[in-house]
C-alpha cells in the first residue's frame, strides 16, 4: 500500500520499517496477544473479536467482487426528477405522504436501529437484516423516478431529509449505512446519462440493493472538496483514476462507487467506478464514530473507467450541487441525532436526584436543556428551508451553508452537552450519549457519503 | 407543504417597510441617537402612512397586527397579520430599532390592547398610542411581585405605585399599567389597566439616559390615587387562580416574536453593512468554500449569519403559529431567546470585524451594537426565556424550577 504523504501515521510507519496498515494490525494483534492483563480482566475474547472486526477488511486486497451491472432497458434520454413550484405560503406542515413516511421510518429507527446500535458500533458493521429492512421500507426507491422503477414523482430533498432525520433518531452510524446506497442512486438519477441510469439503477430498485458509496473525502488536514488530490487523467477510451478516498461507508461491501476526482484541466468531477475494477482496494478505516457504517479507505491505483463513467459531463455545476446536497443530507442526520440527545437527557435530568432534588431543578442544568432545544429548532428550520428551496428549484447555496454551519457547531455542542448532563454516566457505554458525542463530531468533517 | 419562504402576497409590505426604513429611519438614525429625548418629528408622516395601511386591512405594519383572528377556517394554513407584522418589523428595525419603538401608535401597549382587549375597548382605544408599564423599582423579571395596587372604588379602580422603563411613556397617549388587585393572591390578581395621560395623580418622574435605543424615550412614572374607569381593565376582572397569570401573559406570546423580529432586523443591518465593508476590503463570502481553508473572517461571518438565519426562522415560526391559532408560548420564547442573544453577539462581532470603522461614530455599527443589547433584556430577559423553555420541556412548575 502506498501511504499518502499527508497521512499522519505514514512517518510513524516508515520509521518502523515501512509497516502499512495491515502490518500495523498484525503488530497490534501480536502485542495484545502477549498481554497477561487481558486474561486477568477476562477481556481476551472481546478484544480478539474487536480486533478481528476492526481489521478484517484490512486483509482484503481487492474491493468487493461485485455483480455485473448489465444495461437494462435504456430510455432515450435520462430521466430527471422535476422540481416543483412550492405553494406560495410560509408553512411548516409536512404533506400527508411525508408524515406517513416519517412515522414509518421513525418507528423502524426506534424499534430496530436504536436497539442494535451499540452492538453495530462495536462490531463496525451493520447487520444485513437491518439493511434489508431499510431497503424494504423503500428508502432507495424514494429518489428514483417512476420511469426508472422507483417511486419518486419529483425532487424530494425535503422528504429525504425527513427520512435521514428519522433514521438518525435511531442511530447515526446505522442511518449512514442505510442511506449510503441511495447516495449513489440519487447521484445517478440527478447526473447520470441514459446509459448509466440503464446500467445501474435497475439494481437499486430491485430486491437486492447493492452496497454503494459516494466517495469525496480524502485523508489529509484542511481538506477542501474543491481541491482534490485524487486525479482523473484521460486515457484510451476513458479515464485513469489515482488517489485515496477516506471514510467510505461500507467500503468493503460496496459494489459501486461514485468517486470525486480532479479531472485534468476541468476541475473536480464525479466518476462511477465498479468495485471489480482493477487497481481498486479497500482498507478498513474505523473512526471515532459512524462505526456501524463500516468505514474504509478506498485506494485507486491506475483505475481505468470508460468515458461513460463521468457524471454530469464533468461540469463544475454538477459537482458543486453534489457537495451542497451532501452537506444538506448531513444536516438532516445532525438534526435527528441532536433530537435523540434531547429526548434522552430530559427524563435523565428529571429522574436524577442530587442534593435532595432532581438535577433539572437547577438552572445550570435546565438552561442547557433550553439551549439544546432552541439551537436544535434553529438547525431544523434552516435545514428544511434549504431542502424546500432545492425541491423548488431555487438557489440554495447560501441556505445549505448556513444550515450546515448550524448543524456542525450547535450539533457538536449538543453532543457534548448530552454527555455533560449525564456526568459520569454519560461517559460510559451503558448510555448512548457517548456514541452520539462521537458520531456528531463527524458532521463537520464529512463530505459526500450521503446525498438528498 | 413545507416552505419557509416569504409568500409573494407579503412582498409588497416587506418592500414598503424596507423603503420607509431606508428613506426615513436610516437618514435620521444618528441624529436621534445623539439628540436623546428629542421627539423625532419625521415619524409623524410615516405613522400616518401606517395608520392608513392598517385601516386598509392590509395589516402587518404595526403593533395592532398581533391580534388573533378567532374566526376563519382552522384547517387551512394561513399567512396572516402576525407573520406580516414580524416581517415588517424586521425591515423597519433594519432601518432603526429606536425609531421603530418611537413610532406613534405602535407601542407595546398597543400590542397588549390588540391581544387582550374586548371589542368595546378595542374600539374605544383605537387611534391611541399606548405604552406598556410592567417594571417597578423593585421588580423586573419577577412580574408576579408587582406592588402597584388597584382597588375598586365605585365605578373606578384607584391605582397606586411606581413604574419604570416605560418605553414611549412620555410621548404615548395612554399607558397600559400592570397592577395587582390583591397582593395576597399572587399572579392571578395581576391585571392590566389603560391609564390615559393627563389623569390626575399620574406623574412623570423623569426620562432615562440609556446605552442605546436613545431615539426612544424611557419614562419613570409615579401613580398616586390615579382613578381609571372600571371599563379600562383589559381582559377578565375576576381573580381566577386556575387561569392565573394567563390573561396578561398571553400578551407575551404575541409581543415576544415582535421583539425577536426587532433583534433580527438589527442583526440583518449589521451583517449587511459588514459584508459591504468586507467586500470593499476584497473579501467575498463563498458559501461553498466554508471549510477549514476559508479565511477566519469568512468563517466568523458565516457563523454569525447562521445564527441570524436560525433567529429569523424561529421568529417566523412563532408568528406562523400565532396566525394559525396554535399555542406558541414555547416558540415565542425560543425565538426571543435566540434572536436576543444572537443580535447582540452579531452586532458586537461586526464592530470587531470592521475595526475602528465599526467602533467609531463614522458608521452605524457601534450604534447597532448598543441598540441590540436591550433586545436581550426587555419583554423578558434571555434568562427568563430560558426558564420558560426549560420549564415547558422538563414539565416543571415555577416553584420547582426557580
Amino acid at each position: 500500500m502506498a501511504a499518502s504523504s499527508a497521512d499522519p501515521a505514514a512517518g510513524d510507519r516508515a520509521s518502523r520499517g515501512g509497516r502499512d496498515a495491515m502490518g500495523l494490525s498484525l503488530s497490534l494483534l501480536n502485542r495484545l496477544a502477549g498481554a497477561p492483563l487481558l486474561d486477568r480482566l477476562g477481556l481476551r475474547r472481546p478484544v480478539q473479536k474487536a480486533v478481528y472486526e476492526a481489521t478484517r477488511t484490512g486483509f482484503r486486497t481487492a474491493a468487493a467482487a461485485g455483480r455485473s451491472f448489465a444495461a437494462a432497458r435504456r430510455l432515450g434520454k435520462p430521466a430527471r426528477p422535476a422540481t416543483a413550484a412550492a405553494a406560495d405560503l410560509f408553512d411548516l406542515t409536512p404533506t400527508e405522504d411525508q408524515r406517513l413516511i416519517r412515522e414509518t421510518v421513525a418507528e423502524f429507527a426506534t424499534e430496530q436501529l436504536r436497539e442494535r446500535a451499540a452492538e453495530a458500533d462495536q462490531r463496525c458493521a451493520t447487520p444485513d437484516d437491518l439493511l434489508a429492512k431499510s431497503a424494504e421500507l423503500g428508502i432507495t426507491l424514494l429518489g428514483v423516478p417512476e420511469e426508472l422503477g422507483g417511486i419518486g414523482t419529483g425532487r424530494c430533498a425535503l422528504t429525504s431529509i425527513l427520512v435521514a432525520e428519522a433514521l438518525a433518531g435511531g442511530d447515526l452510524g446505522l442511518a449512514v449505512a442505510c442511506l449510503a446506497s441511495s447516495a449513489v442512486s440519487t447521484a445517478l438519477v440527478l447526473w447520470g446519462d441514459a446509459d448509466a441510469q440503464a446500467s445501474y439503477l435497475p439494481s437499486f430498485v430491485g430486491e437486492d440493493v447493492p452496497a454503494a458509496a459516494l466517495a469525496i473525502l480524502e485523508p489529509r488536514p484542511l481538506f477542501d472538496p474543491f481541491e482534490l488530490r485524487t486525479v482523473a487523467r484521460r486515457g484510451s477510451g476513458g479515464f485513469v483514476l489515482d488517489g485515496v478516498k477516506s471514510l467510505v461507508p461500507r467500503a468493503a461491501q460496496a459494489e459501486l462507487f461514485v468517486v470525486a476526482a480532479e479531472l485534468e484541466g476541468r476541475g473536480p468531477a464525479l466518476f462511477v467506478v465498479e468495485s471489480g475494477s482493477a487497481g481498486l482496494s479497500v482498507v478498513a478505516e474505523p473512526a471515532m464514530g459512524l462505526r456501524a457504517a463500516g468505514m474504509g479507505r478506498l485506494e485507486l491505483a491506475k483505475v481505468h473507467v470508460p468515458d461513460t463513467a463521468l457524471l454530469g459531463e464533468g461540469s463544475t455545476q454538477t459537482y458543486t450541487e453534489c457537495v451542497r446536497l451532501s452537506r444538506l443530507a448531513w444536516c438532516g442526520l445532525a438534526v435527528g441525532t441532536a433530537q435523540a440527545v434531547l429526548d434522552y437527557v430530559i427524563p435523565y435530568v428529571n429522574d436524577r436526584v442530587a442534593f435532595g432534588e432532581p438535577v433539572s431543578h437547577r438552572q445550570g442544568v435546565a438552561f442547557k436543556i433550553a439551549d439544546i432545544a432552541i439551537e436544535l429548532e434553529g438547525m431544523r428550520l434552516a435545514t428544511y428551508r434549504a431542502a424546500a428551496r432545492a425541491d423548488a428549484g431555487k438557489p440554495f447555496a447560501r441556505e445549505v451553508a448556513l444550515a450546515h454551519r448550524l448543524c456542525v457547531d450547535k450539533g457538536m455542542a449538543i453532543g457534548s452537552d448530552g454527555v455533560q448532563l449525564l456526568g459520569g454516566h454519560g461517559y460510559v457505554k451503558e448510555h448512548p450519549v457517548e456514541r452520539w458525542y462521537r458520531d456528531l463530531r463527524s458532521i463537520g468533517i464529512a463530505e459526500g457519503i450521503v446525498l438528498v | 407543504m413545507i416552505n419557509l419562504e416569504v409568500p409573494g402576497k407579503l412582498g409588497v409590505l416587506v418592500s414598503q417597510a424596507r423603503q420607509s426604513a431606508a428613506e426615513i429611519f436610516r437618514p435620521n438614525s444618528r441624529k436621534y441617537d445623539q439628540a436623546e429625548h428629542t421627539y423625532p418629528v419625521e415619524l409623524d408622516v410615516l405613522a400616518a402612512l401606517i395608520d392608513g395601511l392598517n385601516a386598509s386591512g392590509a395589516g402587518g405594519a404595526g403593533a395592532s397586527g398581533v391580534r388573533r383572528d378567532k374566526d376563519g377556517d382552522k384547517t387551512k394554513i394561513r399567512n396572516g397579520a402576525n407573520l406580516a407584522t414580524v416581517l415588517g418589523t424586521i425591515e423597519m428595525c433594519w432601518g432603526d430599532v429606536g425609531l421603530l419603538l418611537s413610532m406613534p401608535r405602535q407601542g407595546l401597549g398597543n400590542a397588549a390592547i390588540a391581544s387582550v382587549a374586548n371589542d368595546e375597548q378595542l374600539q374605544r382605544f383605537a387611534g391611541k398610542w399606548a405604552a406598556m408599564a410592567i417594571t417597578e423599582p423593585d421588580c423586573g423579571s419577577d412580574s408576579a411581585a408587582i406592588r402597584t395596587t388597584a382597588v375598586l372604588d365605585g365605578e373606578d379602580y384607584v391605582l397606586n405605585g411606581e413604574k419604570i422603563y416605560v418605553t414611549s411613556g412620555e410621548r404615548a397617549d395612554a399607558v397600559v399599567v400592570w397592577a395587582t388587585l390583591d397582593r395576597a393572591r399572587g399572579r392571578a390578581a395581576i391585571k392590566s389597566f389603560v391609564v390615559e395621560k393627563g389623569t390626575p395623580g399620574f406623574e412623570l418622574v423623569r426620562l432615562e439616559h440609556k446605552l442605546g435605543i436613545r431615539a426612544s424615550d424611557t419614562a419613570h412614572f409615579r401613580l398616586e390615587n390615579v382613578r381609571v374607569p372600571k371599563a379600562n381593565l383589559l381582559g377578565d376582572p375576576e381573580i381566577n387562580v386556575e387561569r392565573g397569570f394567563a390573561g396578561v401573559m398571553q400578551t407575551f406570546d404575541n409581543t415576544r416574536p415582535l421583539v425577536a423580529a426587532m433583534a433580527v432586523g438589527v442583526a440583518k443591518a449589521a451583517l449587511e453593512e459588514t459584508a459591504r465593508l468586507l467586500s470593499e476590503a476584497g473579501i467575498e463570502i463563498d458559501y461553498d468554500r466554508v471549510g477549514p481553508r476559508a479565511p477566519a473572517v469568512v468563517s466568523t461571518y458565516l457563523a454569525l449569519e447562521a445564527d441570524y438565519e436560525a433567529a429569523y426562522l424561529l421568529t417566523l415560526e412563532a408568528a406562523w403559529m400565532a396566525d394559525n391559532s396554535r399555542p406558541n408560548s414555547l416558540q415565542a420564547s425560543m425565538a426571543k431567546a435566540k434572536a436576543g442573544r444572537s443580535a447582540t453577539e452579531i452586532a458586537l462581532r461586526c464592530v470587531e470585524l470592521a475595526g475602528s470603522l465599526g467602533y467609531s461614530e463614522n458608521s452605524l455599527l457601534e450604534k447597532w451594537a448598543r441598540d441590540a443589547k436591550i433586545l436581550d433584556i426587555f419583554e423578558g430577559t434571555q434568562q427568563i426565556q430560558q426558564l420558560i423553555v426549560a420549564r415547558r420541556l422538563l414539565g416543571k412548575s415555577s416553584a420547582e424550577l426557580k
